[in-house]
């Protein structure tokens, strides 16, 4: 695991060297995170990484997962879904075992910390303790609220309110609605770690070779989860019509996250429309994949992330740092990490991603600007030396009221 | 004996006040009502988050108006507003508002943004820590300078001006301390908003350095 020191060669000096001051402010208070998986997806990935160099940098750092069976599991990918607009409705039943779930996590974890931070809506209901541990709480969102089913979050708002701010990633993920601070910070990716470090060329071609793919022609490749929000069948549609004028190949490539009970059956279904073309290759890749996911991103031509609703975007930020030239979707936070036509490119429809994916595999030159551009944009504002002092300044901001706070 | 210089670095967090324009008229009332440190930081923005581009774009609104509402001439308006003429974000928010006000006043059609583009409206908390280099002569001043990073550089030019009340940048205002009244006004004349921040670090070390080899 990377040390703090060894991010000086990446992001400079001054930068880790005031990382250390700050959470030197942070001496004496503990926090603890909380969520609800501790093996796949983003947030899983984000804290496995950030905990180790919060306490690197002196700061007393936790994270405990919550428990939950398949029936809670089911419940939450629902809510996911609906806070992210579908429309679903979650009967009374099921909103009193959610809150069930979450009261019986509260008997058992130990909820010790100064500063709570609970992760995303299955371990929300935590903070019906605060009254008796008088501690500070934060509720950070890592998925796309900007339209969501309102019965659903009228549900949430009732404990959302009850925490001292809320972390966003994006600014339309704001709300009106809510009765406490609202923040905006972006995650981030680890230029270290073993999705995103420099790979030899020798693993690339191993991996390339693998899944049998053809360096000898293009490969346009979307990683993430098999999630119906993602839009697998959509970047099929895609890659179909971009086929019928340009021979390139399709890798579709993802694994499932615990606490979601949809991945298996979206992946059945993508299986059934590709199996007629063997320039599809549909890659699942179990939880330990990461150095398979960096080696399929760093043999891509384009990466794409079609997705319908997007949190953040981990998967555009990984494929900008690897210079990829990215098309992706206007959703979430997408349109922070690419300026169109300067750092990527955005897209609406399948049409519109068909047409500018046929021009970045006829113009490599452009591509390649692109992505150069897209690398520079995420090493000055999503690595996770900034994600960190954004945490810890959140942290440190707690404990104070004015605008400008001289510590 | 002068006290030194003692450089400070600054963050910022980010707060999103849940406030949306869809158009000219809406972006007036969110200009009217959202607090001060809104209007700071939609103005300061990108010298900090885009250090890298040169040249950077004025302000955030400046920019929405233009990208995204394609009202080029408002936009113009709004990009050339001389923010460094300003030692107080009141009177910055109030020509805004007036620049606003003459445009809806013509009669001009009040046409939305595309759903998704909306501005929204965020603001800023600004948490202030010494760093640990104190400049006692014009060479460990250049020195330093060239250490600190980008985000004291910003403190230092920009955030104690328009923020904290005083009337000049904290570089020029120690200098004067010094006896070095005509560096510090050279630094008072630099427009630091029409240059990137490592441009702005190189011009200020090579001045500091010139004036300390006199």
């Amino acid at each position: 695991m990377p040390k703090i020191e060894d991010y000086r060669a990446i992001v400079g000096d001054d930068e880790v060297d005031e990382l250390y001051i700050l959470a030197d402010r942070l001496k004496g208070k503990s926090v603890q995170n909380i969520n609800s998986t501790a093996v796949g997806g983003g947030v899983a990935e984000i804290l496995s990484r950030m905990i180790p160099l919060l306490r690197n940098l002196g700061v007393d750092a936790y994270w405990d997962v919550i428990k939950g069976d398949e029936k809670f599991f089911t419940i939450t990918k629902d809510m996911h879904n609906a806070l992210h607009g579908m429309n679903l409705d979650i009967s009374t039943e099921d909103l009193d075992y959610f809150q069930e779930v979450n009261r019986q996590n509260s008997e058992t974890l130990d909820l010790f910390g100064d500063i709570m931070f609970i992760h995303d809506p299955q371990p929300v209901g935590l903070v019906k303790q605060r009254e008796q541990k008088g501690n500070k709480w934060i509720w950070r969102c890592h998925i796309d609220v900007s339209d969501p089913h309102k019965a659903t979050m009228d549900f949430l708002r009732g404990f959302i309110n009850r925490y001292d701010a809320a972390v966003f990633s994006a600014p339309s993920f704001a709300r009106n609605d809510l009765a406490i601070k609202q923040i905006l910070i972006s995650p981030s990716i680890d230029p270290l770690s073993e999705k995103n470090r420099e790979l030899p060329q020798q693993t690339i071609d191993s991996v390339a070779e693998k899944y049998g793919l053809d360096r000898d022609r293009p490969i346009v490749t979307q990683i993430s989860r098999f999630d119906y929000f993602k839009d697998p069948l959509g970047v099929i549609e895609v890659y179909k019509k971009v086929k019928n004028h340009i021979d390139c190949q399709l890798v579709l490539a993802g694994g499932g996250a615990t606490d979601d009970p949809e991945g298996p059956r979206i992946l059945d279904q993508i299986r059934s429309v590709a199996e007629s073309d063997p320039d599809i290759h549909i890659i699942y890749l179990p939880p330990s994949s990461d150095i398979e996911v960096n080696a399929l991103q760093r043999c891509s031509t384009v990466i794409m992330q079609k997705s319908l609703r997007e949190g953040f975007g981990l998967t555009v930020t990984e494929g900008l740092w690897k210079a990829k030239p990215v098309i992706a979707t206007a959703v979430g936070g997408i349109p922070l990490q690419i300026t169109h036509k300067h750092s990527g490119i955005l897209t609406y429809s399948v049409a519109g991603t068909a047409h500018y994916l046929k021009e970045l595999l006829s113009e490599p030159e452009y591509a390649l600007k692109l992505g150069a551009n897209g690398k520079e944009h995420v090493k000055n504002n999503f690595l996770i030396t900034r994600h960190i002092k954004d945490y810890l300044s959140l942290f440190i901001s707690l404990y104070y009221k004015e605008d400008i706070v001289y510590l | 004996m002068n006290e030194g210089f003692n450089f400070h670095t600054q963050y910022h967090l980010v707060e999103l006040l849940g406030l949306n324009a869809r158009n000219p008229e809406e972006l007036l009332a969110g200009i009217k009502t959202v607090p001060a440190s809104s209007i700071y930081y939609h103005t300061h923005r990108f010298l900090q988050q885009h250090h890298y581009l040169s040249p950077e774009p004025p302000n955030d609104f400046a920019f929405w108006l233009m990208e995204i509402l394609h009202l080029r001439s408002l936009g113009e308006e709004f990009l050339s507003v001389d923010t460094i003429s300003y030692c107080n974000l009141e009177n910055l928010r109030k020509d805004f508002v007036k620049i606003l006000e003459d445009y809806i006043s013509k009669d001009h059609d009040n046409i939305d943004c595309i759903p998704g583009f909306e501005f929204h409206f965020l603001a800023c908390k600004t948490l202030v820590l010494p760093l640990p280099y104190t400049a006692h002569n014009l060479l460990e001043f250049a020195q330093m300078l060239g250490k600190v990073s980008i985000r004291s550089l910003y403190f230092h030019m920009f955030e104690a001006r328009m923020r904290l009340g005083v009337p000049d940048n904290d570089f020029s205002q120690w200098l004067k301390s010094m006896g070095e009244d005509q560096l510090a006004l050279e630094i008072s004349k630099l427009d630091p908003y029409n240059i990137t921040l490592e441009s702005l670090r190189l011009k200020l070390i090579r001045m500091v350095e010139k004036r300390a080899q006199d």
